[in-house]
């Protein structure tokens, strides 16, 4: 019987390493709350998860018939998952920073990071347990 | 790793603060210096924030080079305030000029208040997020013991 290591991660080691790059695209938000013409980014937390289990994403590819082909990028950041912030109330400097939101969003997203953290956890002490058989 | 890259983030917002709550020290500290040729007295300094992504001439392709790109906020420079001298009817005060009046620099002591109120929390904001990930990472450390 062969037993996967990636399988029995599952979905927490992808969801553990989004979050934590998550952190840093909402860090990146706050720094630059007092920037003037910048535009709050986050991103979609479950398509991007999605992708990286290896799902099929929704968004709707060209078909290449030759391998050198470039990828249709109407929307490039759909590709590279960075969306935009739909600014409530955006300030005169075009600045669309919620630096509440932000910061909302930055502790529900450690406190994500931290439950990723303990499932993976529990998987990691399983396996111990399952080697050392007691 | 990511949670690294927050470190680098937060940092490049506190030394941004800090840069403006500088400027806003200056300009309190001259709101009343006065100089006998307009040409030399104090203009208000204010700082011009810019986001350090590179990635918005160049869409990087993937999403960890869109993270790489995107690195914190940066200080452009550093402008003068174009808004006119403040003058005030001094005859005898040695400065003024042949009508009386005093050149006194333009800056808006209620307003750097107010910014200078903004500067500390956005501050505080970056120490947070710091504590924050500095938190993850020590947790990261954690992982199978």
């Amino acid at each position: 019987m062969a037993i996967s290591i990636d399988k029995q991660f599952g979905v927490h080691q992808h969801a553990l390493q989004l979050r934590a790059e998550r952190a840093s695209v909402l860090a990146n938000n706050i720094a630059n709350a007092d920037t003037p013409g910048y535009k709050a980014r986050d991103i979609d937390f479950q398509s991007m998860l999605a992708a990286r289990m290896g799902a099929q994403s929704d968004t709707l590819a060209m078909d290449k018939s030759r391998s050198a082909h470039m990828n249709s990028l109407s929307q490039p950041d759909a590709i590279n998952g960075l969306k935009y912030r739909t600014p409530l109330h955006p300030a005169i400097d075009d600045n669309t920073v919620d630096a509440h939101l932000e910061k909302t969003e930055f502790v529900n997203n450690s406190v994500g990071y931290q439950a990723a953290f303990q499932f993976l956890n529990g998987r990691i002490k399983s396996m111990l347990t399952a080697i050392k058989g007691q | 790793m990511s949670l690294l890259n927050v470190f680098d983030i937060a940092g490049s917002g506190m030394s941004a603060q800090t840069v403006r709550m500088n400027t806003i020290s200056s300009n309190i500290a001259n709101a009343e210096s006065v100089s006998s040729n307009t040409e030399e007295t104090y203009r208000a300094r204010h700082p011009v924030f810019q986001a350090h992504i590179g990635a918005e001439q160049n869409p990087p392709f993937n999403f960890s080079a869109a993270l790489n790109h995107a690195s914190g906020v940066r200080v452009a420079g550093i402008v003068e305030s174009d808004a006119p001298y403040q003058l005030r009817y001094e005859p005898n005060h040695p400065e003024s000029n042949e009508e009386g009046y005093v050149a006194y620099p333009n800056v808006n002591v209620v307003e750097e208040m107010a910014n200078m109120i903004s500067a500390s929390r956005s501050y505080q904001t970056n120490v947070d997020v710091m504590k924050s990930a500095k938190q993850m990472l020590q947790q990261a450390l954690t992982l199978g013991q």
